[in-house]
């Protein structure tokens, strides 16, 4: 994934710097390359997470920590489903091969340092992927919902029949890396208090977050970015172009999958367990949820979507019993509010969220263009 | 430039093209009339790959191409621009354009889409806007605009009439023949308009249930009212 994004960057600069878009006057030649500006921006969320980690109670560090679970995992189906139009029932799967992968290889008498591992359950479930995207590649619509919903009741129950190595019903558990003495006592320097392991992993999943964020943010506006968009939308006319229909659609896949990878590693140290019942339909659906919510193919829409599915029951059920509900009516409101929430998006703001935003300012920017050539 | 010869083409049962061969020499149009059904656009469909043909050959400049796959005829020197448009709506002018030219490695590709900004003056005010708010000649331009992006020999046209007003037909066909009578592209062009077509064309060819009853000069063709009237309906 990485061979193909620093071949992607380098022809999207040049061409940005040639575009001269109205809007770059103004700013720096720097800022005109979409790199470095994507680079500025998550450094600058890099830092804003940090203090919010500094600040918050515990129990909110632990849900933002759940938060990195869920944004690399949402951000990578966007892509697939929203800009390459494959829909993909399957990324709790995908999620559950790198969860596995890493439970697995840390759970060694003298484990490999953490980032390799990342690493290697990243590449295993990119390979996975890309197996997937290729049988994928031939299937449309409700097939292919099909064929992944498959593998998301499939995969979960591999871990029953390698009951030896995967643990079966009971599943795995994981101790989480620990932090690198020097991190640790950096923090423990800035912070004034020392580097709880709950603090670090939320830390650990944030700076995986961004980098997925950067990376896809770089992807989309790239030439493989308008490939997955015109396959989408006209595969004649895609084909016409030049286009190799299944490769596209097929690297898409592996892109998507690579960052439910991410998602996955961190799902395994965040729940400390990983076990069959984590990995259940439910999990992949509420992916497809956040990004419908968020709006299909918007990788900010993907971050909106993540924090309304963490978010918004403990909200309500917090809600409700500070109104006086006891705690089994309170945790009972929350999902009646959550399926109201759906509603309410999918009849006022049917392109999501950011989609509705988004079309609302094209249009206004359209009528504006035509007012002014009158 | 481009020789069809012997075309087979069939849908299940039915045949679409029943042994149709067409010479297209570079620097002229060839015309493709004939009534709904006549095969037209399973013939440019054939040729550029995007259904594979029962038994025939397709040559382009020589090479056999017959069995080449869509997206690699391109790379070829084909480009073939489907009927009913193309455009993708989400992305932009400028976008649209790069896709056709996604595949070259040329770094002539800035001036190329300068020069199609140059022939199509009303994609040059649009560069920036997301395709869906192009009006249907817009969007035909920009398909046109994408195809010569990947510097084709030949130019397979299917309808680019279809749903336009006389007035932006013309305009749209006027710089077809400009572009042929420039550059030495030889362009296959498929047409029910068959009177503007064939006050551009070159060469007519009139097909009739999968099969080739007429092939004539286009003004010959433009006069002899019994084919007319026949095939043509005009």
């Amino acid at each position: 994934m990485s061979d193909a994004l620093t071949q992607t960057n380098k022809p999207d600069e040049k061409s940005l710097a040639t575009e001269g878009s109205p809007q770059s006057g103004r700013a720096g030649g720097l800022l005109r390359s979409t790199l470095v500006r994507h680079v500025g921006l998550m450094l600058l969320a890099l830092v804003g997470i940090s203090l919010l980690l500094e600040t918050v109670s515990p129990f909110r560090v632990s849900q933002l920590g759940e938060l990195t679970y869920f944004i690399p995992a949402v951000a990578g189906l966007t892509v697939l489903t929203g800009l390459n139009g494959q829909i993909s029932l399957g990324h709790g799967a995908l999620m559950a091969v790198a969860a596995y992968t890493t439970s697995v290889l840390l759970d060694q008498e003298s484990p490999l340092p953490f980032a390799l591992i990342i690493l290697i359950a990243v590449a295993i479930t990119a390979l996975v992927g890309a197996l997937v995207g290729a049988a994928a590649a031939r299937l449309h619509g409700p097939y292919l919902a099909g064929a992944t919903l498959a593998l998301a009741v499939g995969v979960p129950g591999l871990a029953l029949y390698f009951e030896e190595t995967l643990g079966g019903e009971q599943g795995l558990s994981v101790s989480p890396p620990r932090a690198s003495p020097n991190f640790a006592t950096f923090m423990a320097d800035v912070t004034g208090e020392s580097l709880s392991g709950q603090k670090f992993t939320a830390y650990l999943g944030w700076a995986l977050s961004l980098l997925v964020l950067l990376l896809l943010s770089n992807l989309v506006v790239s030439r493989y970015g308008r490939t997955w968009r015109a396959v989408r939308d006209d595969e004649v006319a895609a084909e016409l172009a030049g286009i190799n229909l299944g490769r596209a659609r097929v690297l898409a896949f592996v892109v998507s999958a690579a960052c439910a990878g991410v998602g996955g590693v961190m799902i395994a140290i965040i729940t400390r367990l990983t076990a069959p019942t984590t990995f259940t339909l439910v999990l992949s659906i509420t992916l497809l949820v956040a990004i419908v919510i968020g709006g299909l193919g918007s990788l900010v829409g993907a971050i909106i979507g993540s924090l309304i599915v963490v978010f918004l029951r403990p909200f309500v059920t917090d809600l409700g019993a500070e109104g006086g509900l006891n705690a089994a009516q309170a945790a009972n409101v929350a999902p009646l509010v959550f399926g109201i929430v759906l509603i309410l998006v999918m009849l006022l703001a049917p392109r999501g969220l950011v989609g509705s935003v988004r079309f609302a300012y094209l249009t206004r920017q359209a009528a504006r263009q035509a007012k002014a050539q009158r | 430039m481009l020789e069809i010869s012997d075309l087979v083409t069939t849908y299940g049962p039915v045949k679409a093209l029943d042994g149709v061969s067409i010479s297209v020499p570079a620097g002229k149009i060839t015309a493709v009339l004939g009534a709904n059904g006549a095969g037209k656009t399973t013939l440019l469909r054939t040729v550029s790959g995007l259904v594979k043909s029962r038994s025939g050959k397709v040559t382009l400049g020589g090479q056999d191409i017959t069995r080449t796959p869509v997206e690699g005829m391109v790379r070829l020197g084909m480009a073939h621009v489907p009927e009913g448009r193309g455009v993708i709506a989400e992305l932009t002018v400028e976008e649209n354009l790069r896709l056709g030219g996604l595949w070259r490695k040329d770094d002539d590709k800035a001036e190329r889409m300068e020069e199609v900004y140059e022939q199509f003056p009303p994609l040059d005010k649009r560069r920036k806007l997301s395709a869906h708010t192009l009006s249907g000649g817009e969007r035909q331009m920009l398909v046109v605009g994408r195809a010569l992006l990947a510097k084709p020999k030949v130019l397979l046209l299917d309808e680019p009439s279809l749903g336009l007003a006389p007035l932006i037909v013309n305009q749209i066909f006027t710089l077809v023949r400009d572009l042929v009578d420039r550059t030495d592209l030889a362009v296959l062009l498929v047409e029910q308009n068959a009177k503007s077509a064939l006050g551009i064309a070159d060469t007519g060819v009139v097909l009739n249930l999968g099969r080739v009853v007429a092939s004539e000069d286009a003004k010959t063709l433009l006069a002899d009212e019994g084919l007319r009237h026949a095939y043509l309906g005009f």
